[in-house]
């Protein structure tokens, strides 16, 4: 009975996971009546609106990894190090992304941040896109935070500090050399996330009307019927990559950690 | 640990290796929220004021809360149980031990494919020109439009959102079910209790907290999600996040406080249910660690 009933739910379970994925295949390969074609997939990569807004927000990505490690490994190194009271209050704020829907946080940005106010950022194309930037490392700042705070609970982070310290070196340093290259994995795990996350971001790039690929999709959708689902398998596929790297990234650590 | 150069001794200047931090997050996460939060109690003049909180009392905007009220906790508790019976039966049930991994992987991927293509591959699948939509018609003679099925409906919402809501449980309730122990089951055994004694009186009551935790944490998930809701229906579906939407774009509700003061309740949901959830996990982790 409970054989039945572990194999039933399963099965039920990978049904409903499988059937809108072959849904999405079959249908993107359905463009040219009466045969299978990759003519939608010619179509999407073909067209200069996708590559423009495929690249932009491939940039995007970069962009807000780099600040998002930046901003993560050197606070969170530093509250490890000096400030552990401060630990709590930190992972607080870290996990109110999650908590307040993105829609309400870039409501915010609109009125806080518009032509008339102290600091205008959407008046100028740059100043929004810097926006959208911060917006998306607020999105990613929980994934990135705890990634990086695991990884440094995995090192003595004291004793590195104070031997490379004895050793003369800085903080600048330290940091370089020593934290980042023993958190990498961890590091790259909230990258690739980031990543996934930023590529297909909708509701802030649209309402901040920056040309980003989120936006682009659901146009894309709204006005044809064969290319959304070639692209909803290129985003499938992305996604796969990202998670893939991520498990290949902590595989590699793992193996790569001596024991203690 | 003490500061070890004498240099820096005279000046406790520690806490300057977290500003960064603290105006980033202060500019882009608290003050935006917090200018919507303030914006709800205030008048256009920027006199204190209950006005906007009771405007939204209109029949539109209560019947788009509730609505993604529904759909949230549809999808959070369907997420739930489905999610649940999967996790089990790849971790304390009879299911083959071989998919573990392959599952827990496919979750990660799947609990992180949401917004736009996630709407396209059910358009796709079971939107009016689906592939099971049509398959179920022609091989079958089985009109799901004639059944009252609509993709672009509340019901549709609840389905789509279940491709997210059932990795994120599985990816969450499986360590609380690895967290079981052996001995508790052979204790229970002993003391002469069946397999469904044991499941009723030790097991759920100790998974309980876990569970309504995330669905609690899934409600919230749900109740978010906007470019999904966007993609699959267009503005034409009235749910809270929509509405917030188009309010932002165009100021469909005539007044931007009272924009403010919609952003405000959805806050106010999400909050709710995310304590929830941090209250039930500190509650579940007792017995679980």
């Amino acid at each position: 009975m409970t054989r039945l009933w572990s194999y039933g739910a399963l099965a039920i379970g990978i049904l409903y996971f499988l059937l809108p994925l072959y849904g999405m295949s079959e249908f993107s390969l359905r463009m040219i009546r009466g045969e299978y074609s990759l003519q939608a997939y010619y179509v999407v990569l073909g067209d200069a609106r996708f590559q423009a807004t495929f690249g932009y927000s491939v940039l995007m990505a970069l962009v807000t990894i780099v600040f998002g490690v930046l901003l993560v490994v050197p606070t969170a190194f530093w509250v490890r190090l000096k400030l552990p009271g401060l630990r709590p209050y930190i992972e607080f704020i870290t996990l109110l992304p999650l908590v307040i829907p993105s829609i309400v946080i870039v409501f915010g940005y609109i009125r806080l941040y518009n032509t008339s106010s102290w600091l205008p950022l959407t008046g100028t194309a740059m100043g929004t896109n810097i926006l959208l930037m911060f917006g998306y490392a607020t999105l990613a700042l929980p994934y990135m935070y705890r990634a990086v705070d695991t990884g440094l609970r995995t090192i003595d982070v004291a004793t590195l500090t104070e031997a490379a310290q004895s050793l003369g070196a800085g903080w600048s340093v330290i940091l370089a050399r020593i934290i980042l290259p023993n958190v990498l994995g961890a590091v790259l795990s909230g990258a690739f996330l980031t990543f996934a996350i930023v590529i297909g971001e909708f509701t802030m790039a649209a309402l901040l009307d920056r040309p980003a690929f989120g936006p682009y999709m659901q146009l894309l959708g709204a006005n044809r019927a064969y290319e959304p689902a070639a692209l909803a398998v290129i985003a499938f596929a992305i996604t796969w990559a990202c998670m893939g790297l991520i498990q290949l990234v902590t595989r590699f650590s793992k193996h790569n950690r001596v024991a203690r | 640990m003490a500061n070890s150069s004498p240099a820096r001794r005279r000046l406790p200047l520690t806490w300057l290796g977290v500003v960064p931090f603290f105006v980033f997050v202060g500019l882009f996460l608290l003050l935006p929220t917090l200018y919507i939060v303030v914006g709800a109690f205030r008048t256009p003049g920027g006199e204190f004021t209950f006005d906007n909180i009771i405007a939204l009392n209109t029949p539109s905007i209560l019947s788009a809360y509730w609505v993604s009220i529904k759909i949230s906790f549809w999808s959070a508790l369907l997420g739930c149980l489905i999610g649940f019976a999967m996790a089990a039966a790849i971790t304390v049930g009879k299911g083959p031990r071989w998919m573990r991994d392959p599952l827990l992987t496919f979750s990660g991927v799947a609990s992180n494919f949401a917004g736009v293509p996630l709407a396209f591959a059910f358009i796709a699948t079971i939107g009016p020109a689906g592939i099971i939509t049509l398959y179920l018609r022609t091989e079958f003679g089985i009109n799901l439009r004639l059944m009252g099925f609509n993709l672009l409906s509340t019901l549709g919402l609840v389905i789509t959102y279940l491709f997210f809501q059932i990795p994120l449980m599985i990816l969450i309730i499986t360590p609380a079910l690895d967290g079981l122990k052996r001995e508790w089951r052979e204790a229970a055994a002993i003391l002469g209790a069946t397999n469904a004694q044991y499941w009723r009186k030790v097991a759920f009551p100790i998974l309980f907290p876990s569970i309504l935790g995330t669905m609690a944490l899934l409600f919230a998930n749900a109740f978010g999600a906007v470019a999904t809701a966007i993609a699959l229906t267009g503005p034409s579906l009235n749910i809270a996040p929509i509405l917030l939407y188009a309010q932002i774009r165009g100021d469909v509700l005539g007044s931007p406080n009272l924009g403010y003061a919609l952003a405000f309740g959805m806050i106010v949901i999400t909050g709710v249910a995310n304590t929830a959830y941090i209250v039930l996990r500190a509650r579940s982790e007792r017995w679980l660690k």
